[in-house]
Formats: C-alpha cells, sequence, structure tokens
C-alpha cells in the first residue's frame, strides 16, 4: 500500500512568476523523504504538486511530470480529485473539521464522499486510524467529543488519523511540527517512524534535526534571491546530506553558516 | 521575622502610589451634585423631567472633567471626558429603544385578547364598534387574517430568496475568480440594497400584471416583491460569513479527495451555517415590517385566505396602516386604534420570536466546543 513518486523537469508557475524551477527526484517507496532549505524556497510549493493541491490557489500551473508508480498525475483527463484520495497531505496547522466530533473527523474523508459504511465497519476504521496515529489511548472515550477541543499535538494526529482513514499511498506533510511543543513533536516524529512501514511519507521542516531524526534521504532546496526560482540543489541520503554534502550550500545550510 | 517586618507598611507612612488619586465616592459626589444643580438649573426655565436629565447630564460632564482635571491631571480628565460622552451616547441610543417598546406595550397590551388573536375583521362594520364603545363592551374583530397573511407571504419570500442569495453568495465566494460576472453581481446586490421598497412592489405588480393580467394581487407577488428586497441582505450576510471560514478547512476536505462541491456542502457551509442563520433572519425581520410594497401587490381584505396564489390578503403592516388611516368606524375611532397598536405589538414579538429561533438554530449547528 504504497507507490513511489519519480518527478521528471518539473516548473511550477504562479501566474507569470515561476516559483520553482526544474526539479528532477525519485521518492522511494515505504521511505521518509525530507524536504529542507530556507523560507520561500519553493519546497512546500513543490509539495503541493504532488497532489495537485496548488491548483486550490488561482493563477497556479505545472510544467513537467509527476510520475506516481509510473502514472502521472499531469497526464491529460486525470481528475485532481482521484489524485488527492491516492496522496493525503497534512498541514502546517492542525485543522480538524470544527462542525464535526472526533470520530466524524476520522471518518470525513469516507463521509464527505457520501461512501455508505456499516456501523461495525466505520468503528473497526475509527479504531485503526487513531491507533495507527498513536491517538486512540487518549481519545477512545470520549470519541463523540468535538474535535477542536484536544491540545494542539493531538489535534495534528487526529489530522494524521484522518489523512490514514482514507487508506493514501503517499501522506504528504507540510511542516507537520512547527505549531507544536517538543512533546507532541516526538509523538509525531515516532508516528512518521511507524508510517513508512506501510506508507510513503514526504515531510517538509524547518527543523534539521528533525530531518535527521526521521528521514531516510533528504532534499535541499535554496534560491538564488528574491524573484528567483527555488531549485533542488542536493537530494541524497540524509547522513550524506548532514555530514559529507557535495555542494558548498547545502553543507553552509546545514551547518548554520547560512547567509 | 524581620523579612515579615520589612514588608509591612508602616502605618505612618503614607503611600505615595496613591498621590492625585481621586477617591471612589468623588464621581458619585459629582454625579449627586451634578443632579441638585441640574434641578435648580431646569426649575428656572419651567420643571421638567427631561430638561432636568439633559441639564445634568451636561453638568456632570463638565463637572467630571474639572474635578478630575484639578486633581489627577490632563490624561486622566480626557479619560473621564471621553468614558463620560460614550455613556451619555449609549444611553441616547436606547431612549428612542426603550420608548418604543414600551409605548407598544402600554398601548398594545390591552388589545392582545383572544378575540384579536383569533377572529378576523370579516363583518365588523362601524355599527359594531359604535355599540362597543357605547356599551363598554371588549373590542370585536382581530387580526387573524393579518397573523396569517403574514406568516405566509414571509415564509414564501424566504422559501424564494434564501436559495437564490445562498447559492449567489456560494458563487461569489467559492467560485468566482474576481472576473467581471463576479464584479457586476456585488455591484448590482448594492444597488438592490438601497432599492426602495414600493419599487419593488411596483416591480412585482408590474411582473405579474403582465403575465397574468392587470391588478393581479395575491400573497405570492407580495412575496416576489418582498424577495426582491430580501436577496441583497441574504447574498451579503451569507457572503461574510462564507469569507470567514479558513481556507484551511477547504484544504483539509481537498486533501481527503472530497470534490469540491461537496466540500462546500458539508464543510463550508455547515461551519458558517450560524452566521448564515442569523442573515437570514434579518432579512426576514427587515421585510416583514414592510407596508407599500404589500399595498400595492397584495390588496387589502377583512376576511381570512389562506391560499396565496389567488384572492387578495392582508398582513399586519397593511393592517395597522388600515386601522389608521380609515377606521372601521369613522365616529368611534377607538376600536380600531387599540386593534392597530396590538397588532403593531404581535408584529414585534414575532420579530423577535424569529431572533430566538435564529439563536437556537445558530446554537445547534454552532462549531462544537469542549473537551
Amino acid at each position: 500500500m504504497s507507490k513511489r513518486i519519480d518527478v521528471n523537469d518539473l516548473n511550477v508557475y504562479y501566474g507569470n512568476f515561476r516559483a520553482v524551477e526544474g526539479v528532477n527526484i525519485n521518492i522511494e517507496a515505504r521511505s521518509v523523504t525530507a524536504f529542507i532549505g530556507p523560507s520561500g524556497c519553493g519546497k512546500s510549493t513543490f509539495l503541493r504538486t504532488l497532489n495537485r493541491m496548488h491548483e486550490v490557489l488561482p493563477g497556479a500551473r505545472v510544467e513537467g511530470e509527476v510520475l506516481l508508480d509510473g502514472e502521472n498525475l499531469y497526464g491529460p483527463g486525470v481528475d485532481p480529485v482521484t489524485v488527492r484520495s491516492q496522496i493525503g497531505m497534512v498541514f502546517q496547522r492542525p485543522n480538524p473539521f470544527p462542525t464535526m466530533s472526533i470520530r466524524d473527523n476520522v471518518l470525513a474523508g469516507v463521509k464527505l464522499n457520501n461512501k455508505r459504511i456499516s456501523r461495525s465497519d466505520a468503528d473497526a476504521l475509527v479504531e485503526k486510524s487513531l491507533t495507527g496515529a498513536n491517538l486512540w489511548n487518549e481519545v477512545k472515550d470520549r470519541l463523540d467529543k468535538p474535535g477542536s477541543g484536544l491540545s494542539g499535538g493531538q489535534q495534528q494526529r487526529l489530522c494524521i488519523a484522518r489523512a490514514i482513514a482514507v487508506s493514501p499511498q503517499v501522506i504528504l506533510m507540510d511542516e507537520p511540527c512547527s505549531a507544536l511543543d517538543p512533546i507532541s513533536t516526538l509523538a509525531i516524529e515516532d508516528l512518521i517512524e511507524e508510517l513508512k512501514t506501510e506508507y510513503t511519507v514526504v515531510i517538509v521542516t524547518h527543523n534539521m534535526q528533525q530531518a535527521a531524526r526521521v528521514s531516510d534521504r533528504t532534499a535541499f532546496f535554496n534560491i538564488a534571491g528574491t524573484g528567483k526560482p527555488g531549485k533542488l540543489i542536493e537530494y541524497n541520503d540524509t547522513p550524506t546530506i548532514f555530514n559529507n554534502p557535495s555542494e558548498k550550500s547545502t553543507e553552509d545550510y546545514v551547518s548554520g553558516r547560512f547567509g | 521575622m524581620s523579612q515579615t517586618a520589612t514588608r509591612t507598611p508602616s502605618p505612618l507612612r503614607k503611600n505615595t502610589l496613591t498621590k492625585n488619586q481621586l477617591p471612589k465616592w468623588a464621581i458619585w459626589a459629582v454625579l449627586a451634585g451634578s443632579l441638585v444643580l441640574g434641578a435648580a438649573v431646569s426649575s428656572l426655565i419651567g420643571f421638567h423631567v427631561v430638561g432636568w436629565a439633559l441639564f445634568s447630564a451636561v453638568i456632570f460632564v463638565i463637572a467630571g472633567f474639572l474635578v478630575t482635571l484639578s486633581v489627577e491631571g490632563e490624561r486622566k480628565a480626557k479619560d473621564r471626558f471621553a468614558t463620560n460622552l460614550i455613556y451619555a451616547a449609549f444611553i441616547v441610543a436606547l431612549v428612542p429603544l426603550v420608548s418604543v417598546i414600551w409605548t407598544v406595550l402600554e398601548k398594545g397590551l390591552p388589545g392582545m385578547t383572544s378575540n384579536f388573536l383569533f377572529t378576523s375583521m370579516n363583518g365588523m362594520t362601524g355599527v359594531v364598534d359604535n355599540e362597543t364603545v357605547e356599551n363598554g363592551t371588549p373590542v370585536l374583530g382581530g387580526a387573524y387574517h393579518g397573523i396569517v397573511g403574514t406568516v405566509l407571504i414571509t415564509f414564501w419570500a424566504t422559501v424564494i430568496s434564501v436559495p437564490v442569495g445562498l447559492l449567489t453568495a456560494v458563487y461569489l465566494v467559492e467560485y468566482s475568480r474576481g472576473g467581471p460576472l463576479s464584479r457586476g453581481i456585488t455591484f448590482f446586490v448594492d444597488v438592490m440594497t438601497g432599492i426602495p421598497s414600493i419599487v419593488a412592489g411596483l416591480f412585482a405588480a408590474a411582473l405579474f400584471g403582465l403575465i397574468f393580467g392587470p391588478s393581479t394581487r395575491t400573497g405570492f407577488v407580495a412575496a416576489v416583491a418582498l424577495s426582491v428586497l430580501m436577496i441583497p441582505v441574504v447574498v451579503r450576510s451569507t457572503e461574510e460569513m462564507l469569507k470567514i471560514v479558513p481556507n484551511e478547512l477547504r484544504e483539509a476536505s481537498y486533501a481527503l479527495g472530497v470534490r469540491k462541491w461537496r466540500t462546500i456542502i458539508k464543510v463550508v457551509v455547515p461551519t458558517a451555517i450560524s452566521g448564515i442563520a442569523s442573515g437570514v433572519t434579518l432579512a426576514i425581520a427587515r421585510v416583514i415590517g414592510e407596508t407599500a410594497p404589500l399595498l400595492v401587490t397584495a390588496g387589502f381584505v377583512n376576511s381570512i385566505n389562506f391560499n396565496a396564489f389567488a384572492g387578495w390578503m392582508t398582513t399586519l403592516p397593511t393592517f395597522i396602516y388600515r386601522q389608521l388611516m380609515n377606521p372601521t368606524s369613522p365616529t368611534n375611532i377607538d376600536p380600531s386604534a387599540q386593534r392597530a397598536w396590538a397588532a403593531a405589538l404581535l408584529l414585534i414579538l414575532i420579530v423577535m420570536l424569529l431572533n430566538l429561533i435564529a439563536r437556537v438554530i445558530a446554537r445547534l449547528f454552532a462549531p462544537k466546543t469542549g473537551r
């Protein structure tokens, strides 16, 4: 239940502005890949192109191809909704649906699509997803309470449970821990470690220790200056990126000498 | 022990931090003085409660400023001056509201009989009213037909305006990307907000006159006229409510592979439903008291009509208007005036009831909180 992603010569535009230029990357199945780089270098933008979420913004478009196990996401006739049901996403700020209970939040992907599901199947899915997100023990007694009553870290794990409840092939995480305290961050990192046995995980992070801790491979993005497009500078195994990078700018960035 | 001793202030030494502070009772003393002085000044020109209140208020604002200025300094004095002015503005704003409610209660309560609520004016002539006044018996005849008309016409106006208004707002917020169409819609909605209600009435009357022959007057024609007034209010309030739904919720839904229209129906609208409900109630409250467009579209009758699609209809505002302008008995107008005031009270009660219903709806659908 996981697929690999291959990106060939991808350019991302907002209107006429080229935000990301010429990315080639191969993301292995059942692994954790981290994107690091300074703010505004296009790593979040690039992440969103992997499940066509950037199309939500007006004027955003893409050149190049993204292959999910060899099938082009941007091929003619591809429905972005199908793409997104296979490639889930977790956002920077926890965003459980405020009108729904914890249980309904987990089942959101099923219920919002009006799929029929029996009560027992729904219960099983809720337990499996929440267990998968390391949240089951904390919320099993209050599944009918609103999701917005949880702490920030619990909300973020609820969002992860919601994402894995639709059994995606790939999970994209856009700075999932940047709004969380160190203990919640640790919980999420443990979770990512477990998720990679079943899913392909791609994570954007500003925290280089986090990238070093959780990821198998790391990609470093950078921009030449304001108004210039972001580029993929270097992509390699995480220990190589942090200990023995081949590019000077990567070494400057990971050692904190950037800028 | 020595530590506690140093912490306790010596009773002989005065706390210097309280320097230049007015004691708490000072402002009340100023108020009492202003009331006395205000009574004196107003009795110079002939004592009246309103004059007393006005003079006292002006004296209080000035005296409060001067007293504070002399003790606490310029900054505090300005603060007191502004605070008092704001309180004064608040009281001035309350005066008409309280006055209206008081008058309507005072004059309308005597007429609030079961007779008034559950009978129409059918067969009520000047002769009946004259006898009532001569014999001192309770006023006969009521506004039942008006209640029926108000409820039915407002219901149909809501049925027309809410879907149109809601869908327009959804288009503007979710689908349009600031193109000429959406700018045009926004512009015309703004223009429609300012349309005089009689123009809306004439529009509906002319429209149905063209289709079904001149002087077609039914409750539904009135409902169409009212919906012309309601739609812009619904669009505006719904648009504002949809705009404040966080984009993150839409993205969360899209990321689960949910289609846009399902996201709108199941995530965006439910999140905003409490605001939408109160917006719709405000729109209803705006049109339920309309008089002019109803006179030209629904006509006026004394009997009960449950069918909004045939026959003339009376609503409470037109009932009030007729009772005051053309009293049932031209020689004894008191029974008619009593009915008019009772109808006014009833109208206020209906609007309040609608408000309560909207609050309940808002409470039911509001984003849930709690742990």
